[in-house]
């Protein structure tokens, strides 16, 4: 029986149906004597701390009384990378509104909060540094006076590539378009704000950390070098996690912080962000700025791209991927699957007085996808070819196909994910449609994106962006006890995805058992083998290539086993609904009885055959890429400048799905929060780096009523860049929706001469676009 | 701070509980009665985790405090099952894929307990409307609404 490709209910699901599941606040709730932390923050983006002064029966700490033993920081091995170093409280400067400058003790979080308000901070506020051009200015003041600063004044990388040709390919080409892109800063707004809780045990000098997090063998490693203590006194315990997407990446100081007071104190402490401190100072993402000239032939063909991007990236670094992680991806993976052979860019991020950046689904490929597949829309315009015509004329049918930055492209379904749009969508019935809606005034478009998804890739791909911390590997351990059910032990850490279902599918095939029979343990320092958590796209890849070999091995030991106990030989043991037998008879027996022996009737086992039944593998491969195609319907109305979103059909390419409803789940979500992108989600701060859209009434996420029915259509490339079959699908959602809705605003308002680069695309920005056009036409006349 | 003893009734038991008179009846609920499947997403009434029923209508509970509450009958997600039997609505959520990170969860299945309660052959558009005051950052709410309208046809077999 194949339980690989079956939409099974997940195992998640009873518990977190019942109001069961335990997440972090849960524990914080539950765990005895508990104190509370809540944190002084920075009011202004940037100043001079003067003094902090408190009452003296207050507990706080501050810089000064917090011990700590370093900054955390986390580097690239790069000559035009500048480290920044993040103090877990803000010392004599403060850099950003809502930094932490000192944290108060409670004993509820509403006494902390009370006490916190004790707490003077007299801060001399000096003028900020907000936007990019201000950053870039020749005049600038450095957010960071206090490094050496080779590039510019805020300018802490600057990458540059370039092919050979690119100059002589540009000079050559029949047409240069030229854009200008911009993709606002936002927040990847998981409903369960962070949290972590610390239990120090005095009796054995161990801290146990249970915190909401991706990644808890890498905050055992950060939390532990900056507090100075060896990793064995550090357990990191991942409960339920209410959503992440990224935002719960990276090592956050007030986790560090809840540590250091836990063990100081020697009493659990817990902080629970609420949504305002969520917002506020929690990560940020996407505030960029490209400049990209596109070569075209007359015929269609993308000839070069040369590329000029810039990427806000806040005060601070983010560990353990840096501020580098937008401004690089972007600068690797802006030509797409596209065939292009010249490709020049330059690459850059600069720091300012705002929130640090850290990953958010899709890191910056939602903004580079939306300025490529822009760029190919505007060419296809200019050109006279139809959207899907161009795309099929520049998108690769030969495979591996080389990137022009030298990434590897493994087999997909680029152009065939344009035919079965074609299929699915009748674009001569909408191109009537549209017409006879534009004589009553109604603006009716369509767009299409087309992209791959980089996923599942291991150290090698890391390694290439000179990381002192590099991830990648991913191990399991795979023991089968006594009774003959089955514990995986892995380093991924899902929160959301339903790994411990799919990941179950996976081994109840390799080890013919059902899936109820495996458990799948996670986020667990002291119970899984260090890994590197879930991002990336890469659990089901990474996590379910190595549950897979290490089920090769275990079911080796069960054969040899089997055959001493059959009499027969080991390449003749097939193991299938719960029994090894040999091949083509009916002689076998129980995997529960071949586990008992192997644990309890040692004796009976062949020569070299050790007692109990484990394996442990590591899976590092160098990466797939699944592929998709998004198509968008919209009416825009031109005199509201709002977007009615009519129509979204997805065609992906995941290879191997091992639960459809799960990826089809994930390509929801992914979409949803594409859509949100696109339209709604922007954290605005004013000129003096002030948020103003602090709470959930001015940061707005999609509700149902913004969503239209998602349509999903799958096709499979199957090829041996993951053992799986399988290809990582979590970010397609994000990247591609992002460009087919600004992609289908454009094309309804072709009538009015209006082409949106820049989102998300709000009422008020439609509207000036609309007015400037306008404006254009009648200085025309 | 002064202190009030008050008892509250949840999902037809009774508790007695020492609260100030500020505390909000979600923070009661997870702290003095050990209520912790009550989330809180935002505090401030907009992404409708914490919604609960107060005398059968849906309430947000970050809003209201404890207090207000003398006399009314709570019903919270842990109430929903009866003796290890799921709702209609958790078995159609396990079923359609109506949740991912189960956070948001909770909320949705009282306030869609509350809606098909209402009106049990309510509308699509409807549907969708009273859907709409509740956020959830993971399914797209695709599946949501599938699992909410697989339950109503379920519930009024």
């Amino acid at each position: 029986m194949n339980w690989v490709g079956r939409s099974l209910p997940r195992v998640e699901d009873r518990a977190l149906l019942q109001g069961q599941g335990r997440y972090v606040a849960d524990i914080a709730d539950q765990t005895r004597s508990c104190k509370h932390l809540a944190f002084v923050r920075s009011p202004v983006a940037a100043g001079r701390i003067v003094s902090i002064s408190y009452p003296e029966d207050v507990v706080v700490f501050t810089a000064d009384n917090l011990p700590t033993v370093k900054p955390i920081r986390a580097a690239l091995d790069r000559p035009d990378f500048v480290p920044i170093e993040t103090p877990v409280l803000a010392s004599s400067v403060v850099r950003h509104s809502g930094e932490p400058i000192a944290l108060v003790v409670g004993d509820t979080r509403a006494e902390a909060e009370d006490l916190a308000e004790q707490v003077v901070v007299e801060i001399d506020a000096t003028d900020p540094v907000i936007r990019i051009a201000d950053a870039l200015d020749p005049g600038a003041v450095s957010v960071h006076s206090e490094l050496p600063m080779p590039m510019g004044a805020n300018v802490v990388l600057d990458a540059h590539f370039s092919t050979e040709g690119l100059d002589a390919a540009m000079l050559a080409a029949d047409e240069v378009f030229e854009l200008k892109f911009r993709s606002h800063r936002q927040s990847a707004l998981p409903i369960e704000a962070r949290g972590a809780v610390a239990v120090h045990d005095i009796s054995n000098g161990r801290t146990t950390l249970t915190a909401s997090t991706q990644m808890p063998h890498v905050l055992r490693t950060a939390v532990s070098d900056v507090l100075g203590f060896p990793e064995s006194e550090l357990r990191v315990v991942v409960p339920e996690v209410g959503g992440a997407f990224g935002q719960k990446m990276c090592v956050p100081r007030e986790y560090v912080a809840v540590v250091a007071v836990a063990r100081h104190l020697k009493t659990p402490v817990a902080w629970i962000e609420d949504r305002l401190e969520n917002l506020l100072a929690s990560w940020h993402s996407r505030d960029h700025e490209y400049e990209i000239r596109g070569a075209f032939s007359r015929d269609g063909r993308l000839l070069a791209i040369d590329a000029d991007l810039i990427c806000n990236v806040g005060a601070y670094s983010n560990y353990p991927v840096t501020f580098g992680v937008e401004p690089l991806m972007a600068f690797a993976e802006l030509p797409g699957p596209y065939k292009l052979r010249e490709y020049r860019v330059r690459s850059r991020a600069v720091t300012t007085n705002l929130c640090p950046i850290a990953p958010y689904r899709g890191v910056s490929r939602p903004a580079i996808t939306m300025a490529l597949e822009r760029l190919m829309d505007v060419a296809a315009g200019k050109l006279g070819i139809g959207a899907l015509e161009i795309r099929r004329i520049n998108l690769p049918s030969e495979f591996p196909h080389r990137m022009p930055t030298g990434i590897s492209i493994d087999p997909g379904s680029y152009v065939e994910s344009l035919d079965v749009v074609q299929q699915e969508f009748d674009l001569q019935a909408f191109r009537v449609r549209q017409k006879s809606a534009l004589t009553e005034g109604r603006f009716l478009g369509v767009g299409v994106s087309v992209f791959g998804e980089r996923t599942g890739y291991g150290t090698p791909a890391f390694a290439a962006r000179a990381m002192e911390i590099t991830p990648g590997y991913e191990t399991a351990h795979l023991e089968m006890n006594p009774s003959g059910d089955v514990t995986a032990r892995i380093g991924a850490s899902p929160h959301g995805q339903g790994l411990a279902t799919t990941l179950s599918q996976i081994l109840a095939d390799e080890l013919g058992l059902t899936p109820d029979r495996i458990q799948v343990v996670h986020g667990d320092t002291d119970r899984t083998p260090y890994g590197w958590g879930t991002f990336a796209s890469r659990s089901l890849v990474l996590a379910g290539g190595a549950v897979k070999q290490a089920a090769a091995l275990l079911r080796d030991q069960i054969s040899r086993i089997a055959a001493e106990l059959l009499e027969a030989r080991d390449e003749d043991i097939v193991i299938e609904a719960g029994l090894a037998k040999v091949a083509g008879t009916n002689s076998g027996v129980p995997l529960d009885d071949l586990a008992r022996v192997a644990h309890h009737q040692a004796h009976r086992l062949p020569d070299g055959v050790e007692p109990g039944l484990s394996a442990v593998s590591t899976y590092d491969p160098s990466g797939t890429f699944s592929n998709a195609c998004h198509l968008a319907v919209v009416e825009v109305d031109t005199i509201t400048g709002h977007v009615d979103l009519q129509k979204f059909l997805v065609v992906e390419d995941a290879g191997q799905l091992v639960n459809p409803q799960i990826v089809e789940g994930q390509i929801h979500g992914g979409v949803v929060q594409g859509i949100a992108n696109a339209l709604y989600e922007e954290l605005v701060h004013d000129d003096q780096g002030n948020l103003l859209a602090s709470s959930l009434m001015d940061y707005l996420p999609p509700t149902v009523m913004e969503v239209p029915e998602i349509e999903i259509h799958h096709l499979a490339t199957i090829n041996d860049s993951s053992i799986t079959g399988a290809k990582g699908i979590g970010e397609g959602g994000t990247i591609g929706a992002p460009a087919a809705i600004l992609n289908a605003i454009s094309d309804a308002l072709i009538p009015l001469g209006v082409s949106v680069n820049e989102m998300p695309a709000t009422p008020s920005r439609l509207r000036a676009l609309i007015r400037e056009a306008e404006a254009e036409k009648v200085m025309a006349i | 701070m002064t202190f009030e003893s008050m008892e509250l009734k949840i999902n037809g038991q009774s508790h007695r509980v020492e609260i100030e008179a500020r505390k909000t009846l979600a923070d009661t609920l997870r702290e003095d009665c050990g209520l912790t499947g009550t989330h809180l997403g935002c505090e401030h009434g907009v992404c409708g985790a914490c919604t609960v029923l107060l005398d059968g209508e849906p309430i947000r509970s970050c809003l209201m405090f404890a207090v207000q509450c003398r006399g009314s009958e709570i019903e919270t997600v842990e109430g929903l099952a009866e003796d290890g039997e799921l709702h209609p609505l958790q078995e159609a959520f396990k079923e359609h894929h109506g949740l991912q990170c189960g956070f948001c969860t909770p909320g949705f299945l009282m306030l869609a307990k509350s809606l098909l309660q209402a009106d049990p052959d309510i509308g699509d558009e409807d549907l969708r409307e009273m859907l709409s005051s509740n956020l959830c950052r993971c399914t797209g709410y695709q599946n949501i609404v599938t699992a909410v309208r697989s339950a109503s046809s379920r519930m009024s077999q």
